[in-house]
């Protein structure tokens, strides 16, 4: 295909999302050119080894490829004054599509994973109830539940930009975010059937965990669409996740679905736990500080290409990324190849499901010159991403959680992309 | 006949479905307890001095347990072995990233005795009891400069105590 016939939407080498399918379906985010013959291309067309035997049969419980098992979490080192406190990210530059394999999915934790045996563990709510209760796991189990599809994000995420971090990759800088289908008991079922009193206005949530992690919800919350969830696409919720029951409250930092759920009273003012008062607050300018900031910013991030991938050579690359808004689903996303001055909208792959993962994906073409790549999400309620100048303008840089701003990954000529301020 | 059958299957139908979506809706499975059963389970000890055991504190009587459980991460004044552990200290005002402690940031003091009693010591958490968790939690004020020495803390004097940064906070809970 020639330059000519390609469509240039933007500036440096954008084209038009309309080519995609001239393209094809490629996923890997990596150069798309044809030329050579096949054969040329070192391709072998012998039937191979494993088309002339059997394989192993069925299994009980399934693995990955041994040519695809190095996909993992970033973890950080243990520290010793904060035993089994820390966290983990999804390697978004590795995954495709919205729902990330619950292997993967990120992790943070105050004092480690506890070993629960559900037969030993109770949910129970008390406080400004008409009756306190107790709740079994196998009695919750046979509740009515449903099903969502959420984005969960740690509000600590992408703080790495505040700080002005050099260097780092889609997973070190932005891997507290991750997207699963929960499936749960409606939070409003079980306070409605304590009986919540009409002078309460919050919940405080505390898990089963060393460190007993409280946060306090707003009742009005609670009541909405706050769920108990006991499953994770499709499985138990799995230890690093909250077994054998977490709480779950779309959109909202991640800090306050709290994991190992055992305890919910109904209160008529927030607990003030640690972790709403010391953590999670964010300090401003003026040396005020943001308390109970909970829903997320609209944000995303170009997965593909990003920090630390390396272009082989100039040509067709398929730019791909993902979109979230704590406010609503993600109604458009942008990308620009020239540190913002002109930009382009990318096409959405797949769903554009409330407060969950959206997917994007744009052609690209490089020149083998400097490139800098930026994506900017807008929502369904018409909020847009901001700069990262414009996050600092407006909050400065004294606390690092909530931060939605712009990533920018600048393309060198040696094809380099790493993580840049602009 | 037929026409009958047709009925009374409709009629079975109407009168089953409403029970069954009750039924569906009438899952109660929860426990009736006390506040009572729930004694030293419910951990919470809120500002307003709610939740608060028996028992009183001092700075004295804590920092004995406070060299013994808390200063190998916390430093023997508070002064911490790594970021995230300074308590004591610091100002909300200077220039530069203000050094956020116990003093200079945390907005009550209950919060003190409630992530002591369910956290702390990080390696043994609740390995304390009440009464140290009390004396502790008087130290850890009196080496921030808040309360003297022999300042009893129980849950009624904690909430009459005012924080230095107590009034440095913004809500905003109600945006959700």
């Amino acid at each position: 295909m020639s330059e000519e016939e390609l469509d240039k939407v933007a500036g440096n080498g954008l084209i038009s999302r309309r080519h995609l399918l001239r393209f094809g379906a490629s996923s890997a985010g990596l150069a798309i050119s044809a030329g050579a013959l096949g054969a040329d291309q070192g391709l072998s067309f012998q039937i191979p080894t494993w088309s002339r035997q059997p394989g192993p049969g069925a299994s009980a419980y399934g693995a990955r490829s041994p040519f695809a098992d190095n996909i993992e979490r970033l973890a950080a080192q243990p520290n010793p004054t904060y035993p089994g406190g820390g966290s983990s990210r999804s390697p978004l530059q590795h995954l495709q599509g919205t729902i990330t394999p619950n292997s993967l999915h990120f992790e943070r934790h105050h004092a480690g994973v506890p070993n629960i045996d559900p037969a030993q563990h109770i949910l129970v709510i008390n406080g400004l109830v008409r009756q306190p209760l107790a709740f079994r796991y196998e009695d919750l189990l046979k509740y009515q539940m449903v099903s969502r599809i959420h984005f969960l994000e740690c509000s600590g995420n992408s703080g790495a930009l505040l700080r002005g971090e050099i260097g780092g990759s889609a997973q070190s800088l932005h891997g507290l975010v991750s997207c699963a289908e929960w499936t749960g008991i409606p939070l409003s079922t079980l306070l409605d059937e304590a009986g919540v009193l009409p002078e309460a206005a919050w919940v405080a949530a505390v898990g089963a965990d060393a460190a007993s992690m409280g946060r306090s919800i707003p009742l009005t919350k609670a009541l909405d669409d706050v769920m108990v969830a006991l499953y994770q696409n499709g499985e138990a919720v799995r230890p690093g996740q909250g077994y054998p029951m977490r709480l779950f409250c779309p959109g909202w930092e991640g800090n306050v679905s709290v994991k190992w759920l055992t305890q919910l009273k109904v209160t008529n003012e927030p607990a003030q736990f640690r972790d709403e008062t010391s953590k999670y607050t964010d300090t401003m300018p003026d040396r005020s500080s943001y308390q109970f900031t909970f829903p997320m910013g609209t944000k995303s991030l170009i997965t593909s290409p990003s920090g630390q991938m390396t272009l082989n050579q100039p040509g067709i690359y398929q730019v791909t990324g993902i979109a979230w808004s704590g406010g609503g689903s993600i109604r458009q996303v942008e990308v620009s190849a020239d540190g913002g001055q002109t930009w382009a909208e990318a096409a959405i792959q797949g769903h554009q499901l409330d407060r969950a993962l959206t997917r994007f994906t744009i052609p690209w073409e490089w020149n083998g010159g400097e490139a800098i790549l930026q994506s900017r999400a807008t929502d369904s309620r018409g909020n847009i991403q901001p700069t990262r100048s414009e996050v600092i303008a407006s909050r400065g840089t004294l606390s690092f959680y909530h931060n939605p701003c712009i990533q920018s990954w600048q393309v060198d000529q040696a094809g380099e992309v790493k993580n840049v301020y602009v | 006949m037929f026409k009958n059958f047709v009925c009374s299957t409709l009629l079975l139908i109407f009168t089953c479905v409403p029970s069954l979506t009750n039924s569906q809706e009438s899952v109660r499975l929860g426990i009736p307890v006390t506040q009572a059963d729930l004694s030293g389970f419910d951990l919470i000890a809120p500002p307003d001095g709610s939740g608060f055991p028996p028992g009183i504190g001092t700075a004295r009587d804590g920092k004995q347990i406070y060299d013994i459980n808390c200063a190998v991460c916390h430093g023997a004044s508070g002064e911490g072995t790594s970021g995230n552990t300074v308590i004591v200290g610091g100002d909300m005002q200077s220039e530069g990233p203000p050094l956020r402690t116990v003093g200079s940031y945390w907005p009550y003091a209950s919060t003190l005795f409630d992530f002591i009693r369910r956290a702390m010591p990080a390696t043994a958490p609740k390995s304390l009891t009440n009464q140290q968790v009390y004396d502790v939690t008087a130290y850890i004020l009196y080496m921030n400069g808040i309360v003297d020495e022999d300042t009893p803390i129980n849950g009624e004097t904690i909430r009459k105590i005012e924080m230095p940064n107590a009034d440095g906070f913004i809500d905003r809970s109600h945006i959700q």
